[in-house]
């Protein structure tokens, strides 16, 4: 803010200088994937260092506005690149908003982004289609910082549904098996469901105030009817909810690691699911004006982070686990943000730790993986220590600090977020802050048994592998870089003043405090329980598990392992009654709507063979036909109407 | 240039090559094809001067020509382009060549002549620059008629099974609807005092009750046409059945007919008409969006399926036209372009699938994407457009349609968003039976599957993929074109934009605005 006067407003100036170039973020990598995706094989010997030098191109830049944003006054400017789309009243620019947020997730994707980029090189060595990979993880790299970069909402979405292509092409990127393929197709559907409801949010806007752009539809809150911001709110909230794997659209998450290791590292744990969080907080004022809105947000990210917990505790595929425990430490950033305030920025301070250590834990499974021919079983793991020791150093790092101890990252970027929900007070206070207290000892609890499993107690490994081998130094490096991350980057980040860096874009810095007990025993109770999942899981799998499945003993058992039934639900709730409803559909027009046209064909024709046939029972489908058509109709006219 | 008489050589010039090409010796198919495909790249480059030559902020109709015709009855030759009519002409010009080089070798395996099926498809060419350009009540119903000819003749001798039902009930239907317009055609000559002038017309007054049954007879040649809900059944029967150059020219430009001329005859000269029956269009129209979706999900045949897409979407252009507003209207017109492009491009790319494994059925594919690497992607590519995926040129179109429609229409427009998310279980699931998974061993001892795309082929996927991209992130020249005319219509129906509930306080300034916090 550079005036005084204006603290209640958003002000973006004109990018000038270093920063009106910023939209070169976006174009180098969409540049390179353009040339991967079109060189084809022509490029397969250059291909993978196009791909790590537009991306570390992108970083370098990233380094460099971020220092020039520092520097300015009025911490947040537009830009302008020429127009996209002007009907009427309704007009979208191609345009650029580069303020602290936006920085702060450039800086990320580029970074996290560009040390998977170049861990994938090792990763992906064997595989004949490495360039075409390069070109998708380019492509969601610009699509991606298009989300986070444009400067309306339309803007947003096109990188929202872009990343939501890569991913799609990414998972099943293994397109001959067909499980690959589902995943795929089951993320892209389930996503465009949050898509739809992202999509009818901007239609609220416009329809309430003629625009979709961040400053107008940020100015307009105050003056609409609590209702219509409740719906704009919950709307976007859906999207984020498909995009984040948050409840109830949680589901395509874990299949999501049918993908290549890196793509679950990048894409399905630092940066594309953690766009949720970013629309959140990026359209914070539509969600500080409503107190139902907000509140939902929080009992949506209490609930997963549970619901996450759960069900990681009960799989045994490392990728998994991950991917559940990706879901819960969203849904920790879905409360901070929904909290609101100053929690904002530690959602956002928990979602950057985040992206160091989960993708640094990704990146050591993916180690592990391709040292045991792509096993992800961990109950077929078991001492790899001996055998892997960068490995096991690195996920070891980013274990302490997904599980919060001090002073690892976690620890500063979870604990706040547990405190913050315990200070919001009354009832709710206790739900959620127990919620995320219960949430914490459970992450300690399955990430032990995942790190006991594989890397500690006897070997239980297939009979096809002799000498697991540790992974070269072009994936080394990335892994232990990350590690560094994962234990620095919390406290520096705290220390270095994050949440005031980020004060310009959410307005305050102030968390509540908590009135009834003291920070030193807040951090104490949570340390406790987080030592006492670490305590029992290590007693419970320090000896190894069963090498096959064993029958659950009891009903939580069975149903964390069915996902707590997330798939049997979308099963009965979606996928039956569409099934049923095309194959109604494509009965009624074969043998209905087109029925009837035939049949009077036939009988102004005259033929007698079609006359047969309509009076042997043909009519009564017909006349079921007719009446459901026209129930169909008035049912749609009766919606004009309403509309 | 603005003299030059742009639509009657337009019209006239694909007659002349379509009499050309019949003419040429049967000996020599190749001569044939090449003299085909330079004289549409000949039209288009007319076509791309005409383009240039519009003035967007000019009069509504640009390069009016009137000829005499029939004294007797006051019908007369006239031909003239607004926007929306400047932008079909554009899809026309833009699909024929590609259609042309699509086809080369459709037409060989057939015992019937080479040069007929390329002059037909020029004959089609010139009748569907008729039929845009037409500003005479009577020649736009000839053309509207005479249209179905050669398209009959391209289903019926150069179809895949079951051409002839097939060729036999698209040409009945229309020509069912087309009599009703032919009524409503004599009746409005008899209200309109003794003219078809467009222009003359649509200042007249007439009986409210007049204006509505007139208008029915117009819409029921229209909705049969276009084809909407429930008078669709014969398009995925004709699309699945006809040769792919001509279904893509058949979905992408002739359906097109059905709500262009919804814009054009039944909007600006029965508007009070318009109004009264807009409930019942936009119920047609969300009920072809589901309906049509859910079609296409449960097919087994790849034509059938990307017909039955197409109602679907033209469900989306249906709810854009009855909103009456200038985004929703604008958008359906570019819907109307980009379909053609878009629905255009998947059914030639289907086409090459069918062709190479000699059957339609989805069943006979299966992993083909590792042999036929760069026709999948290709296929993926234009399936997302066809999804409306942000980037191609059908979400701007979409998505217009939706906003527009929500301003007026909010329940509806929300079950129409839902179109979206069916549109991407469709297409992923065709591409993921097609060509991901495990390998259809019949495949790979196809012969047609040992060979990619070739350089013919590439030839005629990439334009259509270059303008779809292009489009989708540059759509301001055609939107330029289109809005006006849109408001133009609006205008005539008696219907402006509703103002936002909410105006917010705007300073203006280019991308800087204050903004009020709100806590």
């Amino acid at each position: 803010m550079t005036e005084p006067a204006l603290a209640e407003q958003v002000h973006y100036a004109t990018a000038s200088g270093a920063l009106s170039s910023v939209w070169l973020l976006i174009a180098i990598p969409l540049a390179s994937a353009v040339v991967l995706l079109l060189a084809g094989r022509r490029s397969d010997r250059w291909g993978h260092i196009l791909g790590c030098a537009s991306i570390g191109a992108s970083f370098v830049l990233a380094v460099w506005y971020f220092f020039a944003l520092r520097g300015l006054g009025h911490k947040a400017v537009s830009e302008h690149l020429g127009s996209f789309i002007q009907v009427g009243g309704y007009k979208v620019d191609w345009g650029i908003l580069y303020d602290p947020l936006s920085a702060t997730f450039a800086l990320l994707i580029t970074g996290v982004g560009f040390l998977i980029h170049v861990y994938a090189i090792g990763y992906m060595k064997e595989d004949p289609g490495r360039r075409r990979f390069f070109g998708y993880f380019n492509l969601f790299a610009a699509a991606m910082l298009l989300l986070v970069l444009g400067n309306n909402f339309l803007m947003t979405f096109i990188g929202w549904e872009g990343v939501g292509v890569a991913s799609y092409l990414l998972i099943s990127w293994y397109q001959d098996r067909p499980s690959a393929a589902t995943a795929g197709k089951k993320a892209f559907l389930m996503n465009r469901v949050g898509d739809a409801a992202f999509l009818v949010a901007m239609f609220l806007m416009f329809g309430y105030l003629g625009s979709t752009d961040f400053a107008t539809v940020f100015n307009g809150v105050g003056a609409l009817p609590h209702g219509v911001t409740l719906a704009i709110a919950l709307c976007l909230l859906g999207g984020a909810c498909g995009k984040s794997g948050q409840f109830p659209l949680q589901a395509w998450l874990p299949d999501a690691m049918e993908g290549p290791t890196p793509v679950s590292a990048l894409i399905h744990a630092a940066t594309m699911v953690t766009a949720g969080v970013y629309l959140i907080a990026r359209a914070h004022p539509i969600f500080d004006a409503t107190t139902i809105g907000s509140t939902i947000v929080v009992a949506v990210g209490a609930f997963t982070l549970l619901l996450g917990c759960i069900i990681g505790c009960a799989k045994d595929d490392i990728k998994r686990v991950l991917a559940y425990s990706t879901v819960s430490q969203i849904g920790y950033m879905f409360l901070a943000v929904g909290l609101g305030g100053g929690a904002y920025a530690l959602g956002i301070l928990h979602l950057l730790a985040h992206g160091f250590f989960k993708a640094g834990l990704f990146l050591g499974a993916g180690s592990v993986m391709h040292g045991m021919k792509d096993q992800t079983d961990m109950r077929r793991f078991g001492g790899l220590w001996k055998y892997m020791k960068v490995t096991w150093i690195t996920v070891g790092l980013g274990f302490l600090a997904i599980i919060g101890i001090p002073p690892l990252s976690g620890f500063f970027s979870k604990d706040p977020i547990i405190e913050a929900a315990f200070a919001r007070g009354g009832w709710q206070g206790w739900v959620f802050g127990l919620a995320a207290l219960l949430g914490a000892g459970l992450t300690a609890f399955y990430m032990t048994r995942l790190f006991v499993l594989t890397f500690h107690g006897k070997k239980r490994w297939t009979d096809d592998i002799e000498h697991p081998h540790e992974s070269p130094a072009v994936m080394q490096v990335p892994m232990i870089l990350l590690a560094i991350g994962s234990v620095a980057a919390g406290g520096l980040l705290v220390y270095g003043g994050f949440t005031d860096w980020l004060e310009p874009v959410f307005g305050t810095t102030e968390v509540p405090e908590a009135v009834h007990y003291s920070k030193a025993l807040m951090t104490g109770i949570s340390i406790v329980v987080v030592l006492l999942g670490v305590v029992i899981s290590w007693l419970l799998f320090r000896r190894g598990t069963a090498e096959t499945e064993q029958p659950a003993r009891t009903a939580i058992v069975r149903a964390a392992r069915e996902n707590l039934y997330g798939d049997v639900l979308n099963e009965t709730l979606f996928e039956l009654p569409g099934k049923l409803l095309t194959r109604a559909a494509v009965f009624m027009d074969g043998k209905g709507v087109d029925g009837i046209v035939t049949g009077l064909a036939a009988i102004v024709g005259g033929s007698s063979s079609r006359l047969r046939r309509l009076q042997t029972g043909f009519v009564r489908s017909y006349a079921l036909t007719i009446l459901g058509g026209a129930l169909v109709v008035v049912a749609a006219l009766m919606a004009v109407k309403l509309g | 240039m603005n003299n030059f008489p742009f639509l009657s050589v337009l019209t006239v010039a694909p007659a002349v090559g379509a009499l050309v090409v019949a003419l040429l010796p049967r000996s020599n198919p190749r001569l044939a094809k090449i003299v085909a495909l330079v004289w549409s790249l000949a039209l288009l480059a007319i076509t791309a001067v005409m383009c240039v030559t519009f003035k967007a902020n000019g009069p509504r109709f640009q390069f009016r020509e009137s000829y005499p015709w029939i004294p007797a009855w006051g019908i007369r030759l006239t031909v003239q382009a607004d926007g929306i009519a400047l932008v079909m002409l554009g899809l026309v010009a833009v699909l024929v060549p590609i259609v042309i080089a699509a086809s080369w070798h459709d037409a060989d395996k057939t015992k019937r002549s080479v040069n007929n099926y390329f002059a037909l498809l020029l004959a089609l060419d010139a009748t569907m620059i008729g039929v845009f350009a037409a500003a005479d009540v009577f020649l736009f119903y000839a053309f509207f008629e005479v249209m179905l000819i050669p398209m009959y003749f391209l289903i019926g001798s150069f179809g895949g099974a079951r051409r002839q039902y097939a060729a036999v009930k698209f040409f009945l239907y229309s020509l069912f609807g087309g009599l009703f317009m032919l009524a409503a055609v004599i009746g409005l000559w008899v209200v309109g005092g003794h003219t078809l002038d467009w222009n003359a017309l649509s200042h007249i007054s007439m009986s409210t009750s007049t204006g509505r049954w007139l208008f029915l007879g117009f819409f029921l040649a229209f909705a049969i046409k276009a084809p909407f809900f429930p008078f669709h059944t014969w398009l995925p029967d004709a699309g699945g059945a006809a040769p792919a150059g001509a279904a893509a020219l058949l979905v992408g430009v002739l359906d097109k007919v059905g709500t262009y001329g919804i814009l054009r005859f039944c909007f600006s000269l029965f508007p009070e008409a318009t109004r009264f029956f807009a409930p019942l269009g936009l119920a047609l129209a969300v009920v072809g969006i589901i309906y049509g979706s859910l079609l296409a999900v449960g097919q087994n045949d790849l034509k059938r399926l990307v017909a039955y897409t197409s109602i679907a979407h033209f469900g989306f252009i249906g709810i854009g036209i009855f909103a009456f507003t200038s985004q929703a209207g604008t958008g359906a017109v570019l819907y109307m372009l980009n379909h053609g492009l878009s629905t255009g491009a998947l059914f030639l790319i289907v086409g090459m699938l069918v062709q190479r494994r000699g059957s339609a059925n989805i069943r006979d594919f299966g992993g083909a994407a590792k042999l036929v690497p760069v026709l999948a992607g290709c296929f993926l590519v234009v399936g997302f457009s066809s999804l409306a995926l942000p980037g191609t040129s059908p979400f701007v179109s979409e998505f217009l349609v939706l906003l527009g429609t929500f301003s007026t229409h909010k329940a509806l427009a929300i079950v129409a968003t839902s179109g979206v998310i069916l549109a991407a279980g469709y297409i992923l699931w065709m591409y993921q039976r097609t060509m991901q998974g495990n390998l259809n061993p019949e495949l790979s001892t196809s012969s047609g599957f040992k060979h990619d795309l070739t350089g013919r082929e590439k030839w005629v996927v990439a334009p259509l993929i270059a303008l779809i991209f292009i489009l989708g992130v540059y759509p301001k020249p055609v939107i330029d074109v289109i809005s006006p005319a849109v408001a133009a219509t609006m205008h005539d129906v008696g219907k402006s934009d509703p103002v936002p509930a909410t105006r917010a306080v705007d300073n203006g300034s280019g991308g800087s605005s204050a903004v009020g916090d709100n806590k």
